[in-house]
Parts: C-alpha cells; structure tokens; sequence
C-alpha cells in the first residue's frame, strides 16, 4: 500500500508519519511537495500536522490554496483514503472535505499532553482495528483544536455515524473535565459522509512504538492498510 | 543624551573610545562608531567574563568543537554527533516578554543549524520574581507562550527546563534558552575563511528596524529607561525560521556552502566580520544591496540591525545559483550584498559611497578585556556564619511537606510544560514530569540522548564556588538517574554588574567551582554564553545564576530510568552518604524564613562513585525508578516518586543519623533514592559497596500513603493522592 504524505512550508510532522509508515508498519511512502500537481499512484494521503505557512490568516486556511490540494480533494471525491492530523484536520476543513471549523482552545493555550478517547465508530477505513467503543489514549498538541459546528452539522454528523473520536475520560465518559479546548461535543475526530477521509487533532503517529509509551496510534495506520488489503477503496 | 560624547550613549567609556580613535588613526563616523559599539558590548566581547572563562575544562576525548563556535559539538559514536548551547535573552525579556523569549529561541536554535545539525531538542531555565504579584505573572506567562509558540511551530520538542522563583528577579526575569541538534560528523559545517571574491549572500528574512543596538541593550543594567529600549527588541517570526532551517540543512547537504553565520547580536555588522576575519580577510557589502523591510534605512540601521531569521551563507565556488534555487523552492530571498576581499578591512558602501570603514580585526580581537576588580561581600561571612543549631528542629512534618510540595519552584511544571509540544520528532521517550531529564531516542540506532539544566542559585548566593560546583554535579546525577552517561556542558553565567567587585568575586568563584566539578567528572564545557548587569531598579544584582545545561548518553535507550515507583513490594535503597545540613535549604527558608548557613558539603570524586553505581545498575536492568535528592531534600523526592508513581510507600529512617528536620529535608548532594525488585536487594548492595557509594534500605513501595517512620514515631502519613492536587495544581492555582 503506496502512502504520500502532504509536505507543505511550515509542515513538521512529515517526518514522524514517514518514520511510522515506511519503519513501523512496513509500508512504501513518499513525500509529495505543496507544489505537486499530482497525487497518482498514491493508495493513501496523509495531511501531517504543523503549521502550514506559519497558520498565518488562520489555520489551514492558505494551505488549501496550494496546488496539490485540488488534487487532494479529487482524490477524495474518487474515495481515496485521506487522513488529516492536527493541522491536517484544519486543512481538510478550510478545504470542504470535512464541515465544522476550528477555534482557538478554550484555554486560550497551546495544550499538549495524552488523552483519552472514545472509538465512537468502527466503522471506517481507520477504525476497523479497534474495539467498539474503546478507550484509548493519544497525545495532543495543539492551540487551536476547539471543534465547531453548528446544531444542524452536529445532528447530521451523529445521524450519519461520522463522529470517530471523541475526548473522554478513563471510563469513557464524555465529560466537560476530559474535553481539552472545549470542542463541540467533545469531538476530536470526524469522517465525511463517505467515510474514506478522516479528520482528528490528536497524534497517532506519536503513539506507533511501546517505546513511546504505546500502540494505540498505529492501530489508526494498520486500519488504513487492513481496509486497502480486503479491498475496501 | 550627550550630544558631545556619542560613543556614551551607545555604551563605551571614554577610554574605549580613545583607543578606537587611535586604531583608526581618525575619529570613526557614526557608522562606524555604532559598529565598535555592538562588537565591543560585554554581550559580543565577553571584555569582563573573558579573564574568567579560561579556567574551565574544554577538551576531552569526545569533544569535536570547544568554545568559540556557534556551539559545541561532542561525538557520540556511530559517526553522529550533539551540538549543543545555552543562551540567555534576559533584557529583552524583560521588556517584552513574548517577543524576548520567542527571539531568544530563535537565536539558539540558528546556532545549532548553523553548523549543519538538525535541531532536535529545546530546554530553557527561566528565573521569575514571585507569582504572588500581577507583573511576575504576567513575564511568566507571556514568556512561557513565547518559547512555546516559536518552538512548537519549528517542531522542535521542548523536552526539559526549570523555573524558579525568587524576589531577586522581579525586575530582571532569566529567560535562558538551550539547544540540542544532532549531525553526522562527516556534515559538521565550521565556519572557514571565505576565499578572495567569493560573494556574500544575505538569506532569510528582511532587514527591519527592530532590534537595533540590541546587544549593547543587554550590556547594562535595566532602568526605568528601558522600557524606551522596547524598539530594541527582536520580533520573532518562526515560520521564517522553519524555512531558514530547512533550506540550510538542504544547502549542507549538498555541500554548498563554505561557511555559515547566522545574525544574532549584532547583526550584519557581527557576521560579516566573523566570516571575513578568518583567515584574515577583509570584506565589502553595500547596504542597498539588503533586501529591506522598511524604506529609507540608512547605513547604521542596517549594519545594527538584530532583525531575526537572516544568515549569511558564504557559498562554496560556483554555487551561488543552486544556492539560490534552493531557497527559492522555500520561498526565500538570497541577495548577494557583498564579497570577500584581501585587505583585512569591513568596507560598508551605500551604493558608490562609502559609509564605514573598520578593520575587521579591530571588532573581533581588539575589544578590550578587563580584570575586574574582585572582592568578598559583606554578606557572604555573615550568612555563613548563621548559627543553624538557633533553629528548631521540631515541627509538624506532615505540613511542612505540604508545603513545600506547593512552593512553585519545587512544584510540578505541568502548566509550563503542558505548552509547549514536547514530543513532535516521535523521540522523547522520557517526556517532561517524568524523570530527572528526559530522554531522546536517536532514531536508526540503540541510542539514547538525555539532557537537562540545572542551577540552585541560593546556593550560588551563599557560596558561589560551592554553589557551582553543585550545579554541575546535580545536573550530572540527573542524567545519571536516567541511565545517561554525562558527557559535556554548556552553561549560561547570569550576574549582576560585573563592574562592581562583589558581583565579580561571584562570577569568579562560581566559575572556578563549576571548572572544578567539570574537571573531576570529566564533563568538559564546551559552549555558552555570558549575561551580565541582570540588576534590580534598585540596583541590587540577581541571585548569582550560572546555570548548567548538560548532555549525555545512553548506549541502550530501553534501559532509561524514570522516577515513578513501579510495583508494591519493591524495595527503596538510599544510594549515597547521607548529609543532614538545612543550610541553604528551602525548608529553612520556607518554614523559618531564613537564606543563609553553611551549606552541606560536596566532594565531586563521590559524586563521580555515585554516577558510576548509577550507570552500571541502570545498564544491567537493576533500576525500577532512580530520582536525586535535592531541593525539599529525602522527604520530598520520595513524595514525588510516589506521586508520579500513583502508588505509595512505607519508609524507616532510623538507622540515619543527624537532626530530624535534616533528614527529612536537608539537601545534601550526591544521593538519590532507587526502587528495585526485592530479588535485586542483596546485588545492589554488593554493587554499591564495590562502587564505594552507602547505600542502605530505607523501606519499601506499598499502599497508597507516604509514611515516614523514626524510631517507631511517624513523621510523615500522607494520602498520596492529596499530596498530588498539592503538588500538580500549585502553579495552575497561582495562574488562573
């Protein structure tokens, strides 16, 4: 499975998706540069985390003018995996790929530390390789991770099962105290209607190797790779 | 303003100025003058420190690059290398305190790339005056955000720091920054001597007005003045610093460039003579040729200019346009504003006309140096002399422990830390909290990488020499703790006024008693950086504060230590003689209001026998959790490896000798508390006796309480969870 990871100025989680891909799952992976004009050949898209052009404007919101993101976005509309961490997510939203927008953290700080969260849904390319309904933990780091949505969004996204992850405690409670920047229903994580792009604030490709403290990251790329081998897109 | 003398009003004594006129055989010209001035301030031409920096240890077997770099470099095998430096940004953070830190990240993290290394990780040491007041809090906060906003959109992980917080730097806040890069030592980029003709290319981004005789800013004291100097801070912009680093990594790489020199104090003026006086060379540039942010600049402003995120890249023969290329893929400007030439003279056009003319080693070698007149202060016999035995040994332990588990320096940092990304690079395998450094994984190999910082500066305060020796012994034993063998320092000497002879006694004797411990613990110092005239409006200089910044390695990453207890049953041993002294303690000054006495003694050659018993028990997988004893002595080091543990602990202190409260909270050096299997027990005995180090089992992981027992009388009984809301939410409280 041919992964392309998204490099655009001021992207700094490349390297660390590259790292998980090509060394922890054992996957072929390239970068693909902002100014690419094509993303064929690709099984899978990764939108890495960082601050695309300094998040200058607003986050995400220059980026999705850059030239590979019309491709990107083809690419989707064709039901080609997409993932979109952190900035990634932000991007996928400046770009209509997913709906809501993203606001500062209710805290006003940059927030970065592991939480908890819900699988709300096993049913997606990058849900499949976990329980219904696990807990699992992830780290976030981030300043603007505040989800939004209008009620109309929201009641669409619930009717439609596209919520993936939401913040919660050990128990899997989702409570105001477990939510880290007061998102929408402590979301952190959605799918679009067709369920082959995925936004999520937390990091999964910080928690691929026991070494950093746990696996429940690259459960998230082993799902892609799952789906793609039983032949789902 | 002294319109008769402007040389004073840009920080140089009639003297100095004299010996300029006399150098230049004329009077310089304002451009020139203002040139002298930046290269000559204490902050470029280390004229007070330099006497002093000569003591230290700088070579060893592992070291690739001493002092007089951009920063160190020490091997750690396998064909890598660490480079690394701490520096301060203390003035401008006191001014503007987002911007001032922001900036002073920046500053290091371009000296560590510089030299063709990829940044890896970010510490900082941050000394703030008490949070009970709205200004403290309000440096602390907007300094916390700035470090964090600038590193975390570089992606560089702040893994490890420390923050203090004390009256003496109310109105002078440290902010000291430090910076770890890794690189192959077949890609080191030094700094050569630019060929004859070979063009000056001015990279990054525009020449502002900012900053603009920042250096000679940070060079005296602070006044109620200062905040006129606001236009001397930098503005710090960190996506232009993302794409500067990877565009001159790419340049490495490629081994285009024959030098590097990025523009830190000092500006154009600094780099161009850094990059021109190797080798003897001299250089043109035309100040037209800048890419300017601003109309109408003139030559002083562009020379003096401490605008950030620029290098000067002096490229290898017939580069110039792959150079170019590579920075126009990142959306870069590189201008070519100039050559090297063979007359040894910085010659500063503005398009025909010639601005300024210097020799250039006039600016880098002939700043004056002064032996500063040295002597004891009154204080220093005084605060010794206190009589600790007038104090009270009796107390209620169980509160004492309380509170010192909410003083903010000894407390949990999580509310600083929580801010910046300490784990981007998917390296930090011992993250901020955890231990007593973190630790680093090198990606491709077994190894592992632990850094920290480290400085008591009551203890500097009461006894200088004493007081650095311990720093580099405390942040030593905390790499040990994890399993890291400690291989280099680079430090960052913050002091008062050096012109005033008490100040330079301390500078003098924490220097001398920080050479020593690197001596004996062969940890040469290979980088740092000197700030001086940190004084108060009252003119009273800060606590001394050089703090330590130090490196080390783990051959074996899966083997790092952390501080937490691990299982009920395991058994805690106190590795180390035990010491008893409250001299200097912050029991002493918390519960009795007192900052003085003799503090416990240390002896470097013990602390080397307990790093060496360190390393080998954490090599052979013999350490649950190691954490040092230091500020809050025994008592608290045992509460935070409960809490970071979640688990508690049941311990007897009787076989100790010495007085109650000194056991509990004395912070004699060189120890360290250790959890190991039961089964473990007997082995780590015979080590330690091998090893020459005490060591004695004090009790064992069990419940969820901490208790402390004397000769069947508790001292201490706490819920470890209590103790944890104390000590995880003072800060938060303190802030919100």
């Amino acid at each position: 499975m041919r992964f392309g990871i998204v490099v655009f100025p001021g992207s700094n989680c490349d390297a660390d998706c590259y790292h998980v891909i090509d060394q922890v799952l054992g996957q072929p992976v390239e970068y693909i540069w902002h100014q690419e004009k094509s993303v064929r050949g690709f099984d899978a898209l990764i939108i890495p985390g960082g601050f695309s052009y300094g998040d200058y404007l607003r986050t995400g919101a220059i980026a999705r003018f850059s030239p590979v993101m019309q491709e990107v976005i083809e690419f989707a509309h064709r039901g080609g995996l997409v993932i979109g961490i952190c900035n990634g997510f932000q991007i996928l939203l400046e770009a209509g790929l997913l709906p809501g927008a993203m606001l500062r953290n209710d805290s006003l700080q940059f927030r970065c530390g592991p939480v908890n969260l819900r699988v709300k849904t096993r049913d997606s390319a990058f849900t499949r390789c976990f329980e219904p309904d696990e807990v699992i933990t992830l780290p976030i780091a981030h300043g603007e991770g505040n989800y939004y949505c209008d009620d109309e969004t929201l009641k669409e996204l619930i009717e439609f099962d596209q919520i993936a992850l939401t913040y919660c405690d050990e128990r899997g409670e989702e409570t105001p105290l477990s939510n880290p920047n007061g998102s929408t229903a402590n979301i952190a994580g959605i799918l679009n209607r067709g369920r082959n792009v995925l936004g999520m604030m937390p990091h999964p490709e910080r928690m691929a190797e026991k070494l950093l403290g746990g696996e429940d990251g690259l459960r998230v790329f082993a799902s892609m790779l799952r789906c793609f081998e039983e032949g789902c897109s | 303003m002294n319109a008769g003398k402007p040389w004073q009003e840009m920080g140089l004594t009639d003297d100095e100025y004299r010996q300029i006129v006399e150098i230049m055989g004329r009077e310089p010209n304002r451009v020139e003058l203002g040139m002298f001035a930046v290269m000559w301030s204490e902050h470029c031409g280390y004229k007070s420190s330099r006497p002093l920096l000569k003591y230290f240890p700088t070579s060893g077997p592992r070291v690739l690059q001493g002092p007089g770099e951009n920063a160190g470099i020490v091997d750690i095998g396998d064909g890598q290398a660490l480079v690394f430096k701490i520096e301060s940004h203390n003035h401008p953070s006191a001014i503007e305190p987002y911007q001032g830190a922001a900036t002073g990240v920046g500053g290091i993290v371009r000296d560590i790339f510089t030299m063709g290394a990829r940044p890896i990780a970010l510490l900082n040491s941050l000394r703030f005056g008490p949070l009970d007041d709205d200004w403290n809090r309000y440096l602390f906060s907007k300094v916390v955000a700035g470090i964090g906003d600038y590193g975390n959109c570089l992606g560089i992980p702040t893994v490890a720091g420390e923050v203090y917080f004390h009256p003496s730097y109310k109105d002078n806040p440290l902010v000291n920054a430090m910076c770890v890069g890794l690189v192959a030592t077949d890609e080191i980029a030094r700094a050569v001597a630019g060929e004859v003709g070979r063009p000056l290319l001015l990279v990054g981004a525009r020449t502002g007005r900012d900053g603009i005789h920042g250096a000679t800013f940070a060079s005296e004291e602070l006044s109620a003045e200062s905040e006129t100097r606001r236009p001397a801070v930098q503005v710090g912009d960190p996506f232009m610093e993302k794409l500067l680093l990877e565009a001159c990594l790419e340049l490495i790489k490629e081994d285009l460039a024959a030098g590097m020199q990025d523009l830190g104090a000092a500006g154009l003026t600094s780099s161009v003579a850094e990059s021109a006086s190797r080798g003897g060379r001299g250089a043109v540039i035309d100040v037209l040729k800048v890419p300017r942010r601003e109309a109408g600049m003139t030559p002083y402003e562009v020379m003096l200019s401490e605008s950030q995120e620029r290098m000067l890249v002096v490229p290898r023969e017939g580069a110039v346009k792959r150079i170019q290329e590579i920075f126009e893929k990142w959306g870069l400007e590189a201008a070519v504003i100039g050559h090297i030439t063979d007359d040894g003279i910085l010659r500063v056009m503005e398009g025909e006309e010639i601005a300024g003319e210097v020799p250039v080693k006039a600016l880098t070698d002939l700043c004056p140096v002064y032996h500063r007149e040295s002597s004891q202060p009154d204080y220093i016999a005084e605060k010794k002399n206190f009589d600790l035995s007038s104090i009270a040994e009796a107390g209620d332990y169980n509160r004492i422990l309380r509170e010192l588990l909410g003083i903010h320096s000894l407390s949990s940092k999580e509310w600083v830390y929580r801010q910046y990304d300490y784990q981007v690079q998917t390296n930090t395998v011992l993250v901020p909290g955890d231990a007593d450094a973190a630790v680093l994984r090198i990606k491709g190999t077994t190894k592992g990488v632990a850094v920290t910082v480290d400085c008591n500066s009551r203890y500097c305060y009461l006894d200088p020499y004493q007081g650095g020796m311990m720093a580099v012994c405390e942040a030593a034993r905390n790499l040990a703790c994890t399993g890291a063998r400690p291989l280099a320092v680079t430090n960052c000497l913050n002091f008062g006024n050096p012109e005033k002879p008490g100040v330079y006694w301390q500078m003098e004797q924490a220097i001398k008693g920080m050479a020593e411990a690197a001596r004996v613990l062969n940890t040469p110092i290979v980088s740092g950086n000197v700030s001086l005239y940190n004084e108060t409006r009252g003119g009273e200089a800060v606590l001394p504060t050089p703090v330590v910044g130090m490196v080390g390695l783990l051959p074996d990453v899966t083997r790092r230590v952390d501080m937490a207890l691990k299982n009920e049953g395991d058994v805690l041993i106190l590795l180390g003689e035990n010491r008893d002294g409250i001299g200097g303690s912050e029991y002493l000054a918390l519960v009795h209001g007192v900052e003085a006495g003799t503090l416990p003694e240390i002896d470097p050659a013990q602390e080397s026998r307990l790093i060496e018993l360190l390393l080998t028990l954490a090599e052979r997988g013999k350490l649950k959790s190691c954490h040092d004893i230091s500020e809050g002595g025994l008592a608290f080091c045992l509460a935070e490896s409960c809490i970071t543990g979640g688990i508690g602990a049941v311990v007897d202190i009787t076989g100790l000798r010495g007085r109650l409260d000194g056991l509990l909270f004395g912070e004699g050096p060189s120890r360290a508390v250790a959890s190991v299997s039961r089964s473990d027990v007997d082995t780590v005995l015979e080590m330690a006796e091998k090893g020459q180090v005490p060591a004695v089992v004090i009790g064992r992981v069990e419940g969820k309480r901490l208790r402390l027992v004397y000769g069947g009388r508790t001292l201490i009984d706490q819920d470890v969870n209590e103790l944890s809301a104390i000590w995880r939410g003072a800060i938060t409280w303190a802030m919100s």
